[in-house]
C-alpha cells in the first residue's frame, strides 16, 4: 500500500519533472515541440471544452495561431486550465508559455506582476442585460433609473455599477448574490429587471435563460475590460512572436486573406499581400522574427484571420451571436488595428 | 415409558395459531406504522402529500419528458430558446450527459488511449469483487494482487511512456478516473498510515509520540482546501525555478496525508475502547509489541471502528471534488466545466449534469456504506445490544 506512493514518487522524480524555464522561451518551446498555453477553466466562447474534450474559443485559438507561427502546425499546443488565482503564478513559474485566459490588461499586471500583455484580442466591458417584458421600451442604460439590478457581490462589477448610477444621478436597487449561479437563477426567476456583468458573459448567460427572446443586451459599456494574452517579461523575442501573431491575424482580415483563399492569395498581384504572406523575393520578415517566412500563411491556414476566429467562436457562427461592435477592424469603426507588416 | 403421575403435564406442543386478524396483513401494518397515534397520522399525511407533490414532477422531468439523444443545444431547448422542443417543455437533457459521457469518465484523456483506463477499471473490478466476497478462497494472493500488483500495473498503463505506450500527462486526466484514483490511493495509503500514527500517538516513546501528535494536530487543524492550494500555488514558488512536481501527484499526497490524520484519530478511538485486561493478557502470554497489537488489540479495535473508518472513506471520496479549485477536474469539476460549452447552453443543461454527478457519487457512497454494514454484521461477535 505504501509502496504505491513510493513508486509514484520515484516515477515522478524520473519522468514528470518539467524542464526549466529560461529566458529563451522560443528555444524551450522548439525543444519540447509544443506550446504550453494557459486557458480558463471554462468560459463560453473563449476557452471551453467541446464534446471531444478539445478546447475551443478565442483564447484557445489564439494559442493555436502562435503554434502555427512557430511550428507551422496549429495542433502543437497543450492547454493548462487555470483558475483566476493560479494564472499569474503559472506564467511566472514557467509552467506555461502563454497566458491566454480572458485576462484584463491593467498597469499593475503589466508592471508589478511581471507580465507583458501583447495586445487586446477582445475588447470587453461591463454591460447590462434587461428583461424587456418588465422594462418595455428601454433601449439605453440611461433609462434604467429605479430598476432592480442583479449583480455578483465583491467584484469590480459591483463597484462599477455603483459609480455609473451615481455619475448619471440615477437610483437603483442592487440585488446582490455571492455566486454567479445564484445571480443567474435570481435573474431568470424575475427577481430583478437588469443583470450586469462583462458583456461577453451576458450573451452566454442569455442562452441558459428560460425565454432568451425576452432579454436584450443594452449597447452601453460602463467599464474597460481589454482582454488579451500575456507572456513573461524579459524575453523580447517570444513577446514579439506572440504580439505579431495577433497583428498578423488582424492584417490578414484587413487584406481579405481567409482560411479558404490563402493559397490563391499567395499569387496575388498586390505587393502588400505578397509581403505579408512571405512571397516577396528574399524576404526576411519571418526569419527576423524567429519563425519561418510563411508564418502568416500557417496562421491563417490553422485558425483563419481574426474575423473568422471571432465569428466562429463568439459571433454569428456560434450560439453566442455576439456582434463585432468595437472589436471590428479600425476600417469598419472598431478598435482592432495592426501596425504594418513590412 | 411415561410417568403417569405427571399426566397433568402436557406432552405434545400446542399447535401454533396464526396471529389475530387485527394484527395481520396490510391493514395491521398500516395501523401500526402509519396511523398509530394522532402525531403519526399527521406525519404520514404530510409525507404522502410531499411525495405526491414531488415524485410525479421528478419522474416526468427525469424520464418522461427527458431528451435522451441529440448533438447540440437545440435538442434541449424550447422553440423560444432557439431549439426544437415545444414551449413550456421541461425535461432532463440526458443528451448532454450522453455527448459528454467520455469526458465525464476520463476527462481529456486522449480518445485513442481510453482503452487503458477501461482495462484498468475491468481489472480493478475483477480483483475487487472476489476480495469483497468472503466465500471466495485465496484472499492472501488476491490482496497482494489488488494492493501490490494492480497499482503498479495501473500506474504504468495510465501514465504510459514505456513499452511503446504513448505518455499521457496527468493534466489530461479527469472525471471519474481522477475521482477514483484519488480515492483509491487515499484509502490504500491512509488506513495503514493512520494505524501507524494512532499507535505512535499511544506509544510510550516520547519523540515518536510527539511527532505523531504534531502531524495529526497540524493536519487536522488545516482545511483540505488550504492543503491543496498550498501544494498547487505555493509549492512551485519554493522549488527551484522551472522544477515542478506533477500536480496530480501533489494532490494525491495531500489527500492521502490529510485522510491519514483523520484515520489515526478514528483508530485511536478503537484502541482506547479495548480494556486494559486485553493488553495485560497479551503481555502475560509473552507476546512482543507487534504481536500483541497485530494479534490481540488491532483486530478488536478495528472491528469496533468500522463505521468510523468507512465514514472517513466516504468523506474522502466526496472531498476529492475539492481538487477542482486547483484546476484538476474530478467528476463534478468536469461536469461543471462543460456547462461553459456554448453548444450545450440551455436552462436544462446544468440541472441534468448535476443530477448525473450526484447519482454517480451516490452510487459509490451507498455501495461503500452497504458493504461496511455487511462487514460489521459478519464480524459481529457479541457486543451487539
Amino acid at each position: 500500500m505504501k509502496h504505491i506512493a513510493i513508486g509514484i514518487l520515484g516515477a515522478a522524480a524520473l519522468g514528470l519533472v518539467a524542464s526549466a524555464a529560461s529566458a529563451a522561451t522560443l528555444d524551450d518551446v522548439k525543444a519540447k515541440g509544443f506550446i504550453q498555453c494557459g486557458v480558463s477553466t471554462g468560459l463560453a466562447g473563449f476557452s471551453a471544452p467541446d464534446d471531444k474534450g478539445d478546447w475551443q474559443g478565442i483564447d484557445a485559438d489564439f494559442c493555436r495561431a502562435v503554434a502555427a507561427a512557430v511550428f507551422g502546425d496549429g495542433t502543437k499546443v497543450k492547454f493548462t486550465p487555470l483558475s483566476a488565482k493560479e494564472r499569474f503564478t503559472a506564467l511566472q513559474s514557467g509552467e506555461i508559455d502563454i497566458l491566454s485566459r480572458n485576462t484584463t490588461w491593467t498597469i499593475n499586471r503589466d508592471t508589478a506582476l511581471g507580465l507583458n500583455f501583447v495586445g487586446v484580442t477582445y475588447y470587453d466591458g461591463q454591460g447590462f442585460m434587461i428583461n424587456a417584458k418588465k422594462l418595455p421600451g428601454v433601449n439605453s442604460a440611461l433609462q434604467l433609473s429605479g430598476a432592480a439590478v442583479c449583480v455578483q457581490s465583491g467584484t469590480t462589477t459591483e463597484l462599477n455599477l455603483a459609480d455609473y448610477f451615481k455619475a448619471n444621478k440615477m437610483e437603483y436597487n442592487p440585488v446582490v448574490f455571492e455566486k454567479l449561479d445564484e445571480v443567474n437563477a435570481a435573474y431568470d426567476a424575475g427577481r430583478c429587471d437588469v443583470y450586469t456583468t462583462d458583456q461577453s458573459g451576458l450573451y452566454g448567460i442569455r442562452l441558459t435563460l428560460g425565454a432568451p427572446a425576452d432579454h436584450v443586451v443594452l449597447p452601453e459599456i460602463i467599464s474597460k475590460e481589454p482582454l488579451g494574452p500575456a507572456v513573461r517579461q524579459g524575453d523580447d523575442q517570444w513577446y514579439h512572436i506572440v504580439k505579431w501573431t495577433y497583428f498578423a491575424m488582424l492584417q490578414a482580415e484587413e487584406l481579405g486573406i481567409t482560411q479558404a483563399n490563402v493559397e490563391e492569395m499567395k499569387n496575388s498581384d498586390s505587393p502588400e499581400i505578397k509581403r505579408v504572406l512571405g512571397q516577396e523575393a528574399d524576404t526576411k520578415i519571418g526569419t527576423d522574427l524567429g519563425v519561418s517566412n510563411d508564418w502568416v500563411v500557417n496562421i491563417v491556414k490553422a485558425v483563419g484571420n481574426y474575423g473568422e476566429m471571432f465569428e466562429r467562436n463568439v459571433g454569428s457562427g456560434s450560439p453566442l451571436k455576439i456582434a463585432r461592435g468595437i472589436n471590428a477592424l479600425w476600417t469598419k469603426g472598431g478598435l482592432q488595428y495592426a501596425p504594418p507588416i513590412r | 415409558m411415561q410417568e403417569h403421575d405427571l399426566s397433568f403435564v402436557r406432552v405434545e406442543m400446542a399447535l401454533a395459531q396464526s396471529a389475530p386478524p387485527s394484527e395481520r396483513g396490510l391493514g395491521a401494518w398500516i395501523r401500526k406504522n402509519l396511523i398509530a397515534s394522532a402525531g403519526d397520522t399527521i406525519l404520514t399525511i404530510i409525507g404522502i402529500v410531499l411525495v405526491a407533490m414531488i415524485l410525479p414532477q421528478l419522474i416526468s422531468w427525469a424520464f418522461i419528458n427527458a431528451q435522451w439523444i441529440g448533438t447540440d443545444r437545440t435538442f434541449c431547448a424550447t422553440v423560444a430558446q432557439g431549439g426544437i422542443q415545444p414551449d413550456g417543455w421541461s425535461g432532463a437533457c440526458w443528451a448532454f450527459v450522453n455527448a459528454k459521457f467520455g469526458q465525464f469518465m476520463f476527462g481529456r484523456y486522449p480518445i485513442d488511449e481510453r482503452w487503458r483506463p477501461i482495462l484498468v477499471a475491468i481489472l480493478f473490478v475483477a480483483l475487487l469483487v472476489p476480495l469483497l466476497i468472503p466465500k471466495v478462497p485465496r484472499k492472501g494472493l488476491n490482496a497482494i494482487l489488488f494492493f501490490g500488483a494492480l497499482p503498479v500495473f495501473a500506474f504504468i498503463l495510465l501514465v504510459g511512456g514505456v513499452f511503446g505506450l504513448p505518455h499521457v500527462e496527468t493534466s489530461l486526466w479527469g472525471g471519474l478516473l481522477v475521482t477514483l484514483s484519488l480515492s483509491f490511493v487515499g484509502i490504500a495509503v491512509s488506513l495503514p498510515l493512520g494505524i501507524v500514527l494512532a499507535l505512535g500517538r499511544r506509544s510510550k516513546m516520547p519523540i515518536v509520540k510527539m511527532l505523531c501528535v504534531i502531524f495529526i494536530e497540524t493536519v487536522r487543524g488545516i482545511p483540505l482546501i488550504t492543503v491543496l492550494f498550498m501544494a498547487s500555488v505555493m509549492l512551485p514558488l519554493f522549488l527551484p525555478a522551472g522544477v515542478s512536481f506533477d500536480k496530480f501527484l501533489r494532490a494525491l499526497i495531500g489527500v492521502s496525508l490529510f485522510a491519514a490524520a483523520y484515520m489515526a484519530e478514528v483508530v485511536r478511538g478503537g484502541l482506547q475502547a479495548i480494556p486494559k485486561g486485553q493488553y495485560e493478557g497479551a503481555d502475560s502470554l509473552g507476546l512482543g509489541y507487534w504481536q500483541k497489537m497485530g494479534l490481540i488489540v488491532l483486530p478488536q479495535a478495528l472491528k469496533l471502528v468500522i463505521p468510523g473508518i468507512v465514514n472517513t472513506f466516504i468523506g474522502m471520496f466526496k472531498d476529492t471534488s475539492l481538487v477542482s479549485i486547483i484546476s484538476m477536474f474530478d467528476l463534478l469539476g468536469v461536469v461543471k466545466q462543460n456547462f461553459s460549452d456554448a453548444n450545450w447552453a440551455t436552462p436544462q443543461t446544468a440541472r441534468s449534469g448535476l443530477v448525473f454527478a450526484a447519482f454517480v457519487f451516490w452510487l459509490f457512497c451507498f455501495g461503500m456504506s452497504r458493504y461496511s454494514m455487511f462487514t460489521e454484521r459478519r464480524l459481529d461477535t457479541s457486543y451487539k445490544r
